[in-house]
């Protein structure tokens, strides 16, 4: 719900400036092929990763049949371990109770680990919006936040951008924020990340109140999990006095046993490592040992009512790895910024849709920015099955029908922009309940094919814009397998 | 053994060379091949656009036309997973809707016996070497439904394999996807102009004289996108290889 996507185009015309960027295409080509291929590597090695892959789903799918019991549990958890749990029905009510937690410290500016649920809700400008200052800390969000930028992925936020456009970004911006770029800085990777940890460093030093979200919360125990591969994220939540999580209700799994599933498959599925460099738990507070305040907001956002449809509610499945966006055709060539949404790619095309409705131009196109090839489900850890979802909210676009806006029961209506296409599809369909017809018109076709223009006006130039139209035969078979009895007449 | 041929009106209408060349492969191997002429539509394009339940009376008429056969066959991935993995999908939603068990009991029968030809000719008479012959340097691409949806797997390249005087090379990219995707093609073009060219330059690259495929509706983009960049290669539908013999090419 970010301010930032507000008005976006729908998502064939923000595809099309991306496609002719030569120098985009090329940075978005080069970063998804080299981690595709690692990631099936580092998924090979693992003899036993459908019944893996099985698992996840099932603890998932569990856990949000269930999802009621378990987030109670996880308040009670979390409470008893000395932390302040908050709930927030929406982006605006979870944006307001961070605001108000950060201003109960007095602190004028706070550290962030990356996180796509504060994205989501647009948190940062809500915070400079109230005089607070956030500092995302991990070296790719760092770069969109320094070149006024968004995140065109989920994992890799700064894809789109290569070595020499992001040397440029540090020496330009960097002083602006803090500690300016080192004197001389080339576009080698060891001096950049060096860069950027001289400069970061004096912010985890400083900084009072740490911002996050959560890979996963264990209700059992109520303890919050972040992987990442930086250290800013453990930097930032062991630092400060006061931490602030902001997590979506569907990150709970139930047990640490169900944990051990997801820490062998989301790195895997995401960098391709076989176990992240750093993975931070925490519950609640611990005496003389990291933040002394801990506030936990649990983030509906759209979340319930996805979970009340049932095609669609395996969306909530999702943890987050990415391997759907490195593997999409789609998204390699249109980048992320194209989807509109902090959730770009093949997730993001059935998430956003049911996180935000389908009433605006860009969620309405998002179902439809895929050629349904199924590679995004084929590598999907938790088995989301994105181009049935596709599929369904499609329906949802065209039909309306029965759907669940903040948690109350409503009938969409048909969205706009459809009216011909409904009509060409009804009349394909009487057509095909008379194969008389049907015939009519396939000779029709053939009878007057010396005529066919080689390229067609109006919104046909769709295809024939870069396509040839196929040539249209003598005879449709079923002429020729009457005429012939089925080639046994032996002519051809 | 009797079979029906579910050509696929893209086929019928627009590639009855497809359709001559399974009836003379399949007459060839012995199977009587049938073509129920009420046969139109099995609803792909309705369904997967977003008119499911416009889809519906195509998929009650589609098991009406073949319910009665042994066997259905089509050259068709992703009609041939239409069939058997949306159908029941159709069965299922309209019982989630409180419509009952109708179309689901309906269209039962015919999901179990309905095969993508060269499953039908692996799998069910158990051959490889069809006795083709094909006298030329091929690339093959694996549609996507064909390979993710129906789980094909090397069963084409084993046939394309047998031929005789073929040489097979391999495509570099072959399981990204061409850039069809059906109604994607016109609602998306740009994307999926720019996925069609990079498939018919790796295509290229290969230095095959033909790209095979067992789908049509894929070969019609990437065979339209060849023409318009003048690229001098061919599409062909792997029917018209396996049926292709010395005496002759297959239509």
């Amino acid at each position: 719900m970010s301010g930032t996507y507000l008005g976006m185009p729908a998502f064939p015309q923000a595809a099309r400036d991306a496609v002719r960027d030569r120098r985009l295409r090329g940075n978005l080509r080069h970063a998804t092929h080299t981690i595709r291929a690692k990631r099936a590597k580092a998924v090979t090695e693992v003899s036993d990763w459908a019944e893996l892959r099985e698992a996840g789903r099932r603890i998932k799918d569990h856990t949000l049949r269930h999802l009621d019991r378990y987030l109670v549990q996880v308040e009670e958890a979390v409470t008893a371990a000395g932390g302040t749990v908050h709930w927030a029905a929406d982006a605006d009510e979870a944006n307001r109770i961070v605001t108000a937690l950060v201003k109960e410290t007095g602190e004028s500016e706070v550290v962030k680990v990356k996180s796509m649920a504060t994205q989501e809700i647009g948190l940062n400008e809500a915070l400079e919006a109230e005089g607070i200052r956030a500092y995302e800390t991990d070296l790719a969000e760092l770069i969109v936040q320094l070149g006024k930028d968004r995140p065109s992925h989920i994992l890799v936020p700064a894809i789109h951008r290569n070595r020499g456009e992001i040397r440029d970004i540090f020496r330009a911006e960097m002083s602006e924020w803090g500690r300016p770029a080192p004197e001389g800085l080339t576009d080698t990777p060891a001096e950049l990340a060096e860069a950027a940890r001289l400069h970061l460093r004096e912010k985890f030093l400083r900084a009072k109140v740490g911002v996050s979200g959560a890979n996963f919360v264990v209700a059992e125990t109520g303890t919050l999990v972040v992987v990442e591969s930086e250290g800013n994220g453990r930097m930032c939540l062991t630092l400060p006095e006061t931490l602030i999580s902001v997590v979506g209700i569907e990150k709970i799994v139930p047990t640490w046993r169900d944990l051990e599933v997801f820490l062998q498959t989301l790195p895997r599925s995401s960098t391709a490592e076989r176990m992240n460099p750093y993975t931070s738990m925490w519950t609640g507070t611990t005496d003389e040992d990291g933040p002394r305040t801990f506030h936990l907001v649990l983030l509906d956002n759209g979340r319930t009512d996805t979970l009340a449809d049932e095609v669609g509610r395996q969306a909530l499945r999702c943890i987050r790895c990415s391997a759907c966006l490195n593997v999409c055709p789609v998204y390699e060539r249109a980048g992320g910024h194209a989807y509109g949404s902090v959730y770009p790619g093949p997730i993001g095309a059935i998430l956003s849709p049911q996180l935000r409705g389908t009433g605006s131009d860009i969620d309405a196109s998002l179902p439809y920015a895929s050629s349904l090839c199924g590679a995004c489900y084929e590598v999907c850890p938790v088995a989301i099955d994105i181009p049935e979802v596709l599929v369904h909210l499609r329906e949802r676009v065209v039909q309306g029908g029965p759907a669940t806006r903040r948690g109350n029961k409503v009938l969409l209506k048909p969205a706009r922009g459809h009216a011909a296409e409904r009509a060409a599809m009804r009349a394909a369909q009487w057509a095909f309940a008379h194969p008389g017809l049907l015939r009519t018109g396939q000779r029709l076709a053939s009878r007057t094919r010396r005529f066919h223009p080689r390229t067609l006006p109006g919104p046909g130039r769709a295809w024939t814009g870069s396509r040839d139209l196929p040539a249209v035969p003598a005879e449709p078979f079923r002429d020729w397998w009457q005429r012939t009895r089925g080639g046994e007449d032996g002519a051809e | 053994m009797r079979v029906a041929l579910f050509l696929t009106c893209v086929n019928d209408t627009l590639y009855p060379d497809t359709g001559r060349a399974v009836v003379r492969l399949l007459t060839r191997l012995g199977v009587e091949v049938d073509f129920p002429a009420a046969q139109t539509c099995c609803g792909q394009a309705h369904y997967n656009t977003g008119y499911r339940h416009e889809a519906e009376p195509l998929a009650r008429h589609f098991a009406e036309v073949f319910g009665e056969y042994e066997a259905i066959v089509t050259p068709s991935g992703s009609c041939g997973a239409m069939v058997r993995e949306l159908y029941p999908r159709m069965g299922e939603r309209a019982r989630a809707e409180g419509r009952g068990s109708t179309l689901a009991a309906t269209v039962a029968p015919v999901v179990p016996k309905t095969y993508e030809l060269t499953e039908f000719l692996v799998d069910v008479l158990g051959v490889t070497d069809v006795g083709a012959c094909y006298p030329h340097t091929v690339t093959y691409h694996p549609t996507c439904h064909g390979l993710r949806a129906l789980g094909l797997g090397d069963r084409p390249l084993k046939l394309l394999r047998a031929v005789k005087g073929l040489e097979l090379v391999e495509l570099p990219g072959a399981e990204e996807c061409c850039g069809f995707g059906g109604t994607f093609a016109v609602k998306n073009a740009d994307v999926s102009a720019a996925m069609g060219t990079d498939k018919v330059r790796n295509a290229e690259s290969t230095g095959a004289e033909v790209l095979c495929a067992a789908d049509n509706s894929c070969l019609m983009h990437i065979g339209g996108t060849m023409s318009r960049l003048r690229v001098g290669m061919r599409p062909v539908h792997i029917a018209e290889i396996l049926a292709s013999t010395e005496e002759g090419a297959a239509v």
